[in-house]
């Protein structure tokens, strides 16, 4: 369970996030959508304490996340390729993100192994490092790393960007399977309103910064947001 | 075009989002050229006095002549550590209407106005203008001049087209060493052979036409090249290296810590910058030979601390005082992941003990030079293992400049800021200042067990003191998070 109370990140005289009250109960896939600057890669980014909160906190699974260290090892994250270690393979990744989860070689090989249909046979084995893979091919190893170690909360940002179409029915499939876990949390944030519909059961929409709509997914839900985004730039016309 | 280009190059220079906070730096570095030019000046107008101490039976400008191939040989050679290869992003050029010889030209015009071709006009315009003082004429000297300029310029596109290549360098490197080794054995007097040649140029005039030939040559091949490598897919695509998967496994003895070790001995073998690092590390090693070898230093004790320190700690500095900088390009991921920041750091404490205690016993046989200078850099390995290597990493929190990791680490500037000139104070002065007063109150014996002690010291209050340095990082975390984001250009 995730409870995030009167959260607000000030840069200079700028709001850019502000959310009064929020609860992502344990095992739901929730989605965030918004334009850009609409404050999600802040809400991740507050998520996991890479930045500091102007005022309010996120409790993560009873640890206040900008207090104390221990939501760290039942979390696990994909913001950009920042989280990548470009002078490593891919597998030399996965170890050592396997080291820091108590994952021995042989835990992290079984889990790869599932994920031979997603790498494509682009990541294992090629000789490379990180730094020259294309960037579709980085995303597709730091996604998969975020799933070493039995993660109990998985945040994916813009997890469907660059990918190919197979890769992303693929990783639609994974994050669907990974969603059906009872104890495991799924947050993804996306621009594409399609994705995100299909596999949350709850998509949060962002708009500078506020939480503007709050909506249980069903048949009515792509419709429902995208008469919202539409009437956003109608009104951008407007103005 | 061309002034287009320039004003392109001038926004890039001025925008780059490091330039006001870095321009502390800047005006340091900004002295230190100044001073470095003027003592070439200052050189360029001894050395016709120089000359004519040391060879009083010829003329300055013979003499200069037979060393001439040297110069160009030593040029040629360091230039292939020191200059970059002009660059300039024409990517978004290629689908505009630019014609291709345009971007050429431009990149290889820019390529002849670099500080290394400068730095030799420093040298050589002043001993010109003393020649002509000393009545040298006027029209011989003035082509000289040009001559060199067109050797110079020869020299400069000879490197781009050689283009980093190691076989040329090593090349180079024997040819220096042969020539020289003849010279000094007297088999074959190389200098004696190619001293005419150069004094050709000054001696008749219309020989100047040759080095300007040459030069023109050089630049259309390199035209040539560029024009036909002009391609996403050619010249602008960087190569990337075939990865090398090394086992590492023995580093699991290290326990917890094994995997940030292995992290960073990867880090430092896979990326250009700290690689040549670590072999800048192991030349200075060589640097006590100049304080023992010579006579006024002998007797001067302090001295022999400050070379004891540096020779000990040069890794300990060059590599400690940016962490965790070289972590930056990912260090929010580091910061997410379940990592302790204890072991993160006691992993890199491991690191530059090794490579102190490795810098010792390299340093053993300078025994040869009597037994203080082993007991002293006995002392400063102590100290620098137990004092300065808290200090640096208690530095280190301050880092928030981000470094590029695979790129070359001469005159490269990144990631330094006013912090590295600050921790030098602590890290190489104060052990030299507390060895000056007890080595001049008491002795050596003294002097060097007080560095110990300190050491000492220091080494048993680890735990304590990296608790102390644990706690600063945290507090730090979030603006080393945002500083390590921004790229500098």
């Amino acid at each position: 369970m995730i409870t995030i109370e009167n959260l607000s990140k000030i840069y200079g005289s700028q709001k850019v996030l502000n959310i009064e009250s929020l609860n992502i109960p344990t095992g739901q896939s929730f989605g965030l959508v918004g334009n850009n600057g609409a404050g999600k890669t802040t809400l991740f980014s507050l998520l996991l304490d890479l930045i500091q909160p102007t005022t309010g906190y996120i409790i993560n699974n009873d640890v206040q996340v900008n207090t104390s260290e221990d939501w760290k090892p039942f979390t696990s994250s994909f913001i950009d390729e920042t989280f990548l270690i470009g002078y490593l393979t891919p597998e030399e990744y996965f170890y050592f993100i396997g080291d820091l989860r108590g994952q021995n070689k042989a835990d992290v090989d079984a889990l790869l192994a599932q994920y031979q249909d997603f790498f494509h046979g682009e990541i294992l084995g090629q000789k490379k490092y990180l730094r020259d893979l294309s960037k579709g091919n980085q995303k597709k190893a730091g996604i998969v790393a975020s799933f070493i170690g039995n993660p109990k909360v998985v945040i994916l940002d813009e997890p469907f960007a660059n990918l190919d179409p197979t890769t992303q029915i693929r990783l639609k499939q994974i994050i669907k399977e990974l969603a059906e876990q009872k104890d495991v949390t799924v947050l993804v944030s996306s621009h594409d309103l399609i994705h995100v519909t299909e596999v949350c059961e709850r998509i949060v929409v962002l708009n500078k910064g506020e939480v503007v709509k709050d909506i249980e997914t069903s048949a009515e839900t792509l419709k429902e947001l995208e008469v919202f985004f539409g009437a956003e730039s109608a009104q951008v016309v407007m103005e | 075009m061309f002034k287009r280009f320039s004003s392109l190059q001038w926004k890039s220079f001025f925008r780059s989002s490091n330039l006001g906070k870095s321009l502390g730096i800047k005006i340091v570095m900004g002295f230190f050229g100044v001073y470095m030019l003027l003592s070439l000046a200052a050189t360029g107008a001894g050395m016709y006095f120089i000359l004519k101490e040391v060879f009083p039976d010829q003329s300055p400008m013979w003499s200069i002549s037979q060393y001439f191939i040297y110069w160009i040989l030593i040029e040629l050679f360091l230039r292939y550590f020191m200059q970059k290869l002009p660059v300039m992003d024409i990517k978004p050029f290629l689908t505009t209407p630019v014609k291709k010889s345009t971007i050429a030209h431009y990149i290889l015009g820019r390529s002849a106005a670099s500080i290394y071709n400068l730095l030799t006009l420093f040298f050589v315009v002043p001993f010109a203008i003393v020649l002509l003082v000393n009545g040298y004429p006027a029209v011989n000297v003035l082509l000289w001049i040009v001559g060199i300029m067109g050797i110079i310029l020869s020299i400069n596109y000879v490197n781009l087209l050689v283009n980093k290549n190691d076989k040329v360098l090593i090349g180079i490197g024997s040819i220096l060493a042969l020539g020289y080794g003849l010279d000094y054995f007297g088999v074959f007097s190389v200098k004696e052979f190619f001293a005419p040649v150069f004094h050709a140029l000054y001696a008749y005039p219309i020989t100047v036409l040759i080095p300007i030939a040459l030069a023109g040559i050089i630049y259309y091949v390199n035209f040539k090249y560029l024009r036909d490598k002009i391609y996403l897919d050619a010249k602008l695509q960087s190569k990337s290296v075939e990865a090398n998967t090394s086992d590492m496994s023995w580093t699991k003895r290290f326990g917890e810590m094994g995997s940030f070790l292995q992290l960073d001995l990867k880090m430092i073998w896979r990326n250009k910058r700290t690689k040549s690092q670590v072999f800048i590390s192991l030349l200075f090693v060589f640097y006590g030979l100049v304080f023992y070898t010579v006579e006024a230093y002998s007797s001067m004790m302090p001295m022999k601390a400050f070379v004891g320190v540096f020779m000990t700690g040069i890794f300990l500095s060059n590599f400690g005082q940016f962490i965790p900088a070289w972590d930056s390009s990912y260090y929010s991921m580091m910061m997410s992941q379940n990592i302790p920041m204890r072991k993160y750091l006691e992993s890199k404490v491991i690191l530059i003990t090794v490579s102190v205690v490795g810098m010792f016993l390299l340093t053993i046989p300078y025994v040869y030079f009597g037994w203080e200078a082993l007991a002293i850099n006995f002392g400063c390995a102590l100290y620098n293992l137990g004092v300065n290597i808290p200090v640096i990493l208690y530095f280190g929190s301050f880092n928030k400049k981000r470094i590029e990791l695979d790129q070359s680490p001469f005159g490269n500037m990144q990631g330094a800021s006013a912090t590295q000139f600050l921790v030098m104070l602590p890290v190489m002065v104060v052990p030299i200042i507390i060895f000056s007063i007890f080595y001049y109150i008491f002795n050596i014996e003294v002097a060097v067990g007080v560095l110990s002690v300190l050491g000492i010291i220091g080494f048993a209050m680890k735990n304590y003191l990296l608790g102390l340095i644990t706690e600063q990082y945290k507090k730090k975390k979030y603006g080393m998070i945002a500083g390590f984001k921004e790229k500098a250009s």
